[in-house]
This record gives C-alpha cells, structure tokens and sequence, in this order.
C-alpha cells in the first residue's frame, strides 16, 4: 500500500446513506488516492457540527439542509461549511404505527406507498381524531434541518396536514424510532434506512410512503467540509472527492450489494444485521411483514449525477426553511445558501476522471417527467425522473415566487 | 427564559442556568443566583459537577439523568444555563426544543461564547457543551463551562484510572492462574513458576499478563486446567 499523503477523519452517523464513506474506506478508494481516511461514528448531528468545527472532524456524513443552517447562524456552534460533494439522492420512508395504519387504513390508505392516497387517508384520521378530541398525532423526524423533516411537511401540507398544527413533529436519533413507535411513544415517523426496515421487521410499524415518492432524486445527505481545512488543503480535498466518486459507483453496482450490507452490518458502521440493509440497496422494500413493494430509485448512489451538489438542491432547502419559519427570507440569506453547496470544487476533483459532470450549477427541480440526457461534461448523463407527487415545480430563479407561493399555502 | 445552554459530549449530561432577572444578592461578589440544569445519564459525574457548582457559590442546581419529559422539566425549572454530555443522542432533540421559544418560553440554544474558540474547543474535547439563555453576560458563564470542562477532564481521568485498576486486578488473577497451572504441570514452586513466565515474556517482548492468558487458554484447550 502506498505511502498515505493526506490523513482525513470523517465523522458519520450510523445510517445506510453513510456507505459511500464507508466504502471509500474498507473498498480502498481513500487508500488509492493516498488518503487515510478515518471514521468516527457520532450519536447525534450537534456532536458531527460541533467536532467539524473545531476541527476533530475535517469532513462529515450531514443531512444536507445542515450545513445551510450552519452557514446562515441558525446552530448554536458552526464552522463555516462547505458542500462539494452530495452522498446520493433519497433512501428515506415514513413509517406509521400498526395502529395508526390501521385507521389510515379503514380511510382508504394503499399499500402501493402513494403519497397522495396515503397522505389523504392520513388527513382522514387527524381530522376524525381532532373531532374526537384525541390528541394530535405525533411524529418524529431526525432533526429540524433534515431533508426529513421538510420532505415530511412538504408531503403533509399537500395532503392537507398542517405539520404545526394538525400533528405535533418530534425529534428523535435515528436509532430510536423503532422503538418509540414500538411503544406508542410515537405514531410514526419520518427517517432513513435501515431504520424503517428495523421498524417493520421487528413488528412495530408499517412503510407508508417514501421519499422516492414524496420528490424522487431528491437529495438526503451531504459531504459538508470545514471551509477553512478544505481551503488550505484544496489537494487533499480533491483526492477524498476521487475516492467518494469511487466509492459511489461501487456501491450502485448490484454485484456488489451483499458485501456492501455486509460491510455496513459491522459493529463499527450501523451495527445491525446485513438484512436490514439490503431493501434500501435493491429498492424491494418490504413494506410490512407480508408485503414487498419494489420502489424505483428507491436510494440512488451515483447514477443520475446523485453526488453533484446541486445549488437548486441548496436554494429548496432554504425555501423549506423559510417556509416553516426557521430563517428569514433575504437575498443575502439566499446566496449564502447558494453559496454552500460548491459544484465548481466537484468539477475540479472529477473532470480529471472524465466523470460526467453537469453543465449546469442548478436546474428547475421537478421538471423532468421522464429520464432526460442533459449537457454534460466528460461522459454522458441523463437526470430524471425527479417530479415532486403534487406536481409541483421550483425554479432556482423564482425563489422569491416560490416562497410567495407556499407562504399562501403553508396557511 | 433560558439563553445558554451547556451541553456534554461524553456519558451523559445536561445543566443549564436560569436567569429570571431576579438577581438574587449574594454574598459572595461574583455570583448572582444563575439557575443551572444539569443533564447526565452517568450520576456520578452529574454529582461532581454539581458539587462544581455549589462550591462556586451557585446554590440553584438540578440535575436531571433521565431526558423523558425534558420539555415540562426545563419549562418548570427555567434554567439560565444548561450542561449536557455530548454522548448523549438526545442532543438534537434537546437543542430542537431550546430553539423552540414555546417550549421553553425563551429562547437559548446559544453556545456560550462563539469568538471563544479556544473555550469551545476545551468544552468539545473534554465531552461536554453548554447552552446560555439570552443576553447573559460571558463574564457570568464563563467561570462555569470552565469549571464543567475541567470536572469532565477529571471525571475521564478517573475512569480511566479505574479501568485501568480493573484490568491490572484481572492480569494478576490471571497471572495467578497461570502460576497455579505451571506449578502443577511441572511440579515447581510458585516462585520458580513467575520467573518462568517472566523470562518467557522477556524473551518474546510480551506483557506478563499475555504470557499468562495463553498459558491459561492453552491449558485450557489441552484439558489441564478446568
């Protein structure tokens, strides 16, 4: 093995979606691009924020809205960080208890993961329950700056479902949904894999929509960057790119799916069986013990440009936290959302690789109803399909309507 | 009315500090009545930071090692100032519900000082994070996230020291274990026996304690040694 140049520690979170790091390490991507990549498994988003920003970490597994937060002040502690690259798009679920799906079902919900006739069925029973005066439904998600939690509220708010006032929305670590919704502390929730399959398998709750779904090829997490390291070490930066790039490609080829479960199964990563990671991989997603239901681009690794730090990706977000209140809307704000995400240094690290690389910074999200080759650099690509279930559309150069428009909305 | 909020990073533990604007006088000059919350699963450590706090003259001090319920508690206890472990997973949860002026009828979630880096920097590395309700003066905080970064420090050292005891009194029960099988197999004495595993980890470059666990393991694979 070569000599390591570089000596990167990356802090993650134990979800499937931490893979591509995790294989730049143990396929040895990181090693061939003389990285030692070091990973450390963290117990809550504030602990990955807060060892970036003094520096234990140089790079993190982030929930893609984060490191918006960070950059506009809406954390408690921060350092300045920078998006260059994404860690694929989708592979969350939203996973309501037995009982909650057995109302959801006695209104009409389908077992096909339909946003729209399950989130009407939902809508169904908050309102039976408010005239019962029962209380509001809680449902949990992993942090207010999550695709989680916005793609939750988006889901809800079409359908109907004042996420505010309607259900009360909690947070909770990854790791303990299945057993809240278990024990009735929750009646459902929105988060990543392999937490909805732990949910299901072990009898707790049942799959009800997706994020596939919700808004497919979505984004979910992130590689954020301390901007200052990533600065002075514009090298070392590039080569952990590379490898990720690497990592990626290996982790959406199916031949490899099994050892990749394996991998992730191990103490060190998720800690959970390798079965419990599979669904995710193949898209069959079993949605309840006695039903499977095969999702497309259920979690997309690489193909689609699914790690291009798309700045659309950043400005939704941002209007998502405009929307629910976390941030006031701005142009500076804006462009500092803008300016997290960073394709140009995306561009630099894998143009070298003659990747396919978007011609664009940003694109109107939703648009595109069928897969679509678009101009690329380097080898060719195709996006799409990305349509959001409402058939709603946001254009990067509308923000201020955008926000306009689901202010009148979101009531 | 909480404006800080310090938070832990180690086993468990939160503490957070009222002020109410009802400034209590006390005796001692550098202390008005900050109210503290302290969250830590691990009591122990709760305790020593606790008795931190009281020898510093701050008297108003909770602890709390069990986070269910955390929102009524913070809003029946109104910390000015709260401490919290950073092992803790419920962080995100906790830092969600001081943003939300609602729950906990002020906002904090404001790490004590930000330009501070080296005081954070003190505060992660030892494993623990605080959070200040508004407009509370640095001057006041500072004294206590230094106080909790040290008495966490502490609190490591000690444990690790216990660890540490732990394992030298398992190494001489199994160094004895292994005296006791040579003794036997080979019909010495007991001294005869240590110099024996002392000349065997000499010349192999191991620890004693190594030498004595295979000796026990290989003792037991063969049936020797039950």
């Amino acid at each position: 093995m070569s000599e390591a140049r570089f000596e990167i520690s990356a802090g993650f979170l134990p979800l499937l979606d931490s893979a591509l790091l995790v294989a730049a390490r143990e396929k040895g991507f990181a090693a061939a691009e003389g990285i030692e990549l070091t990973l450390l498994r963290e117990t809550s988003w504030a602990n990955i924020r807060d060892r970036l920003a003094v520096g234990h970490f140089q790079v993190a597994h982030m929930l893609a809205p984060m490191p918006i937060a960070c950059n506009l002040g809406l954390t408690p502690l921060a350092a300045n960080t920078v998006v260059p690259m994404a860690l694929g798009l989708g592979g969350n679920a939203v996973t309501v208890s037995n009982a909650l799906w057995h109302d959801m079902a006695g209104h009409g919900a389908s077992d096909d993961l339909s946003p729209r006739a399950v989130g009407e069925a939902l809508r169904a029973v908050v309102a039976a329950r408010a005239r019962s005066n029962a209380s509001p439904l809680r449902l949990g998600v992993v942090h207010p700056h999550s695709g989680h939690n916005y793609e939750l509220r988006y889901w809800l708010a079409a359908c109907g479902i004042d996420p505010d006032r309607d259900v009360e929305i909690v947070i909770l670590p990854p790791p303990l949904m299945a057993d809240a919704l278990g024990s009735g502390a929750l009646d459902g929730f929105c988060a990543g894999e392999p937490w909805n399959t732990a949910a299901v398998l072990l009898g707790h709750g049942r799959i009800a929509t997706v994020k596939a779904k919700i808004w497919r090829s979505s984004p979910e997490k992130v590689l954020g960057a301390d901007a200052r390291w990533g600065e002075a070490n514009a090298e070392a930066l590039s080569a952990l790119l590379r490898a990720i790039h690497h990592a990626a490609q290996w982790c959406a080829e199916p031949a490899n799916h099994a050892e990749l479960a394996g991998i992730m199964s191990a103490p060190a990563y998720v800690g959970r069986p390798a079965g419990w990671m599979l669904p995710a991989l193949s898209g069959h997603l079993g949605t309840a013990v006695d039903s499977l239901v095969d999702v497309d681009d259920f979690f997309v690794p690489q193909a689609k440009a699914a790690t291009f730090p798309w700045k659309s990706h950043a400005l939704w977000f941002y209007s998502q936290m405009v929307r629910w209140g976390q941030v006031e809307h701005s142009a500076a704000n804006a462009a500092i959302a803008r300016d997290t995400y960073r394709p140009d240094l995306y561009r630099t690290a894998l143009k070298p690789l003659g990747a396919a690389l978007p011609g664009a910074n940003a694109k109107v999200e939703g648009a595109l109803p069928v897969p679509t080759p678009v101009g690329s650099a380097g080898a060719s690509l195709v996006l799409g399909p990305d349509g959001f279930f409402d058939g709603g559309l946001f254009d990067p150069d509308d923000l201020d309507g955008y926000i306009a428009a689901q202010r009148n909305v979101a009531g | 009315m909480i404006r800080g909020l310090l938070l832990c990073h180690g086993r468990h533990c939160i503490f957070a500090l009222h002020n109410d604007g009802r400034r209590a006088k006390k005796k001692s000059m550098k202390t008005a009545a900050l109210r503290v919350l302290v969250i830590d699963e691990n009591r122990i450590r709760a305790s020593i930071i606790e008795a931190g706090l009281r020898e510093a003259g701050h008297e108003d001090v909770t602890l709390v090692h069990d986070v269910s319920g955390i929102g009524r508690r913070i809003a029946e206890i109104n910390p000015d100032v709260i401490v919290i472990d950073l092992e803790n997973p419920n962080r995100d949860m906790l830092e969600n519900m001081f943003q939300l002026s609602r729950a906990v009828k002020r906002p904090i979630a404001m790490f004590v000082d930000r330009s501070d880096s080296a005081s954070i920097e003190a505060a992660v590395d030892a494993g623990v994070s605080a959070y200040v309700v508004d407009g509370l003066k640095r001057e006041r905080v500072k004294p206590i996230l230094d106080m909790a970064v040290s008495r966490f420090n502490a609190f490591s050292r000690l444990a690790r020291e216990l660890e540490e005891a732990r394992s030298e009194l398992e190494d001489r029960k199994v160094i004895d274990r292994a005296k006791g099988i040579l003794m036997k197999s080979r019909g010495i004495s007991e001294t005869e026996a240590y110099a024996l595993m002392r000349k065997a980890a000499m010349n192999q470059n191991r620890k004693l304690s190594e030498i004595a666990q295979s000796l026990v393991t290989a003792a037991g694979l063969l049936g020797d040694d039950a």
